[in-house]
């Protein structure tokens, strides 16, 4: 296949994309998907505070 | 004198494009440019943008010319890997880790990996000994990324590797005091982008200079004989094979490198990477993640895809189109085929052939006759063909990108492709010593101290040490088969380590701080005691088996296969084991803290 005569290394090939599809695919899928609620936002802004900290000391 | 041996437009057009980087890097310095300041803001950021800037982190000189040579020097069976990078370090990492890991950091307040894992197990040790291997041992991968990025500068310009060691420092200090290490998405975006395009045009061009995918994979493939006896004999059967799979002979070693060392020391242990979960917390939502999937799965594919694909078919472009060798036959390897192994001669100033001493080479002859020559009483054809990828890097796997792309591409493109590496090890760099600098201050000092928010000249003084330390073993280690080597010693060592304890902090609730403690402590140790004794490869390096067997590079010497297998393979299934059995008769934690870090899930 595809000029690949050891079918373990076709196999990888094929894979390669494959999975690279599955990923296209759950991402146009899932696009916007998973928004955050309102207290779980707070809570990130919370987290986001505290880590500017962090950013700083570098 | 580095003008002169690089040429003016390369240094104006590298100059442009550091000022740019840095122009952006300044942005986010002066101004609100990093996914934390978006987050603060609570403003949408193109997930294009997210992407690249994650893809960026990711993926490193170390992918491209460390990997990219070992697939030139083992063929396409590596492929294996970026199928598992795209698998596992983009699918299961983004879909079923990275909104877990989001999620517990937030809920912990966490803002580093060690105190992701010291906050769910309720263990400062965890946090400081999680801390202090990622500050001991990331300098290691640091320096993998700087080694492949210094032997491209030094192939493509003809310059020493020191003075483009020197150069790659002085640029990476440069980026770290201008706030590079803050992550600002829009230079990481920018980086990322040019690595696209850089890889896409070769795949483009390589795929073209062979003669198509199937033409070229096909005659890729009919170059087995070419192969060195001595990779044979360790089960090499091609660039388009896969070696044989088996135990108790060597020529089942070469399965055992590409397989458990490359593809799963790297592929799997891409889940545990501490820079790569805290990339995961800065995201605005788990709507980014799922965004980032698609364009995360297309990246991987061109970055470690292409540099593997390029990398074994470069063996054919040097065999067809290569510099051409002159020798006369010694060995005939396939007749029908045309290939041989020469002794490798030149003609000297009277015009006569004479053997280069101890130079042969397996060449696909190309059918001329360029001259004749005496060899005891007989005459004898010199003849001309191209080899191998290895022999063209003088046997330094790491030097065959480079080469490759020196010899095959046009100069306009060595400069993309200058930019395409400098991209990638800018960002990963980036990453990396930010990790170094919040393990050492905020994970190891603070914890020990008790000083909260104290921890910033310790911070700062680490990611010193850590560059100086990366710079160093850049300098004395420049072996080039080193890269993978490094890579994967890391990559293995954080999965051996960490992952049983975080894959049980996200998932498992019965999963219990002396369990986690004990996990990682074993994981690491297993991997320590197999790299300092058992597999040859480091062991022989560092040498201290040498001086408790008297000469030996593994206390398994002379057992085949033994001293080929990578440590992940023992010490993450012993991990695992330890984390279940200690889980079963040690105490749970409280359902108190258990409530506040699964807040909202399941």
């Amino acid at each position: 296949m595809l000029g690949i005569e050891d079918k373990w290394v076709a196999a990888a090939y094929i894979l390669c994309i494959a999975s690279t599809v599955l990923c296209v695919v759950y991402g146009l899928a899932t696009w916007n998907r998973g928004q955050e609620k309102d207290e779980q936002v707070a809570e990130d802004i919370r987290w986001a505070e505290e880590e500017k900290k962090v950013e700083k000391e570098l | 004198m580095l003008a002169e041996a690089v040429g003016l437009p390369e240094i104006l057009v590298v100059l442009a494009y550091l000022m740019v980087v840095f122009y952006l890097g300044w942005l986010g310095y002066m101004h609100t440019r990093t996914a934390t300041d978006y987050m603060i803001a609570g403003r949408k950021i193109h997930p294009f943008v997210m992407a690249l800037s994650y893809g960026a982190t990711f993926i490193s000189t170390s992918a491209i010319v460390g990997f990219g040579g070992a697939a030139g020097l083992f063929g396409m069976s590596l492929l294996w890997l970026t199928f598992c990078n795209i698998f596992v370090g983009i699918f299961i990492a983004f879909v079923f880790l990275a909104p877990r890991a989001r999620m517990l950091g937030h809920h912990l307040d966490a803002h580093t990996f060690p105190e992701m894992l010291g906050r769910r197990y309720q263990s400062k040790f965890l946090q400081v000994f999680a801390g202090l291997v990622i500050f001991l041992f990331i300098p290691l991968y640091a320096a993998a990324v700087m080694i492949g990025g210094c032997l491209f500068v030094a192939t493509q310009f003809g310059i020493q590797y020191e003075t483009s060691l020197l150069v790659l420092s002085i640029i990476i200090a440069a980026y770290v005091v201008m706030g590079g290490l803050k992550g600002v998405m829009y230079s990481d975006a920018l980086q990322g982008s040019i690595m696209f395009i850089g890889m896409l045009a070769l795949l483009i061009f390589t795929y073209m200079k062979v003669g198509g995918i199937t033409a070229g994979h096909e005659r890729l493939g009919e170059l087995a004989a070419l192969v060195p006896a001595k990779l044979q004999a360790i089960g090499h059967r091609g660039f388009t094979a896969m070696p044989p799979f088996g135990w108790g002979d060597i020529k089942y070693n070469m399965w055992w490198l590409v397989i458990p060392t490359i593809t799963l020391g790297v592929g799997i242990g891409v889940l545990a990477q501490p820079q790569l979960v805290v990339r995961f917390m800065t995201v605005k939502s788990t709507r980014e993640l799922n965004r980032a999937v698609l364009v995360g799965g297309v990246f991987i594919l061109i970055m470690t895809g292409v540099a593997f694909t390029v990398g074994a078919l470069s063996n054919l472009f040097f065999a067809e189109h290569g510099p051409r060798m002159t020798g006369r036959v010694i060995k005939t390897l396939d007749e029908e085929k045309g290939q041989a192994v020469i002794q490798i001669m030149k003609m000297d100033d009277s015009g006569k052939w004479a053997d280069v001493e101890d130079k042969k080479a397996p060449v696909l002859l190309d059918g001329e006759v360029v001259g004749s020559v005496t060899v005891d009483g007989e005459a004898v054809e010199v003849v001309q063909g191209g080899s191998i990828s290895i022999v063209y890097a003088g046997g330094d796997s790491g030097k065959i990108i480079p080469e490759y792309i020196t010899t095959a591409m046009p100069k306009w493109f060595g400069l993309l492709f200058l930019l395409t590496l400098l991209s990638a090890a800018m960002s990963t760099l980036s990453s990396q010593f930010h990790t170094v600098g919040t393990s050492i201050g905020r994970d190891v000092f603070e914890q020990i101290t008790g000083q909260k928010g104290k921890g910033i000249a310790v911070t700062r003084m680490g990611i010193i040490v850590g560059i100086v330390i990366a710079v160093l073993w850049s300098y004395f280690w420049r072996e080039s088969t080193v890269i993978p080597r490094a890579t994967a010693i890391f990559f293995g060592l954080c999965a051996s380590a960490f992952l049983p304890s975080f894959v049980g902090a996200l998932y498992c609730k019965w999963m219990t701080r002396a369990a986690a403690i004990w996990s990682t402590v074993i994981g690491f140790a297993v991997t320590s005691f197999w790299l300092l004794l058992v597999k040859s490869a480091e062991a022989g390096d560092i040498g201290l088996v040498q001086k408790l067997t008297g000469g030996k590079t593994s206390i398994l010497a002379g057992k085949p296969n033994w001293d080929w297998v990578d440590p992940i393979v023992v010490a993450l299934p012993i991990s695992i084991i330890v984390a279940i059995v200690v889980s079963m008769f040690t105490k749970r934690p409280s359902d108190e803290h258990l409530a506040k870090c699964f807040k909202g899930s399941k």
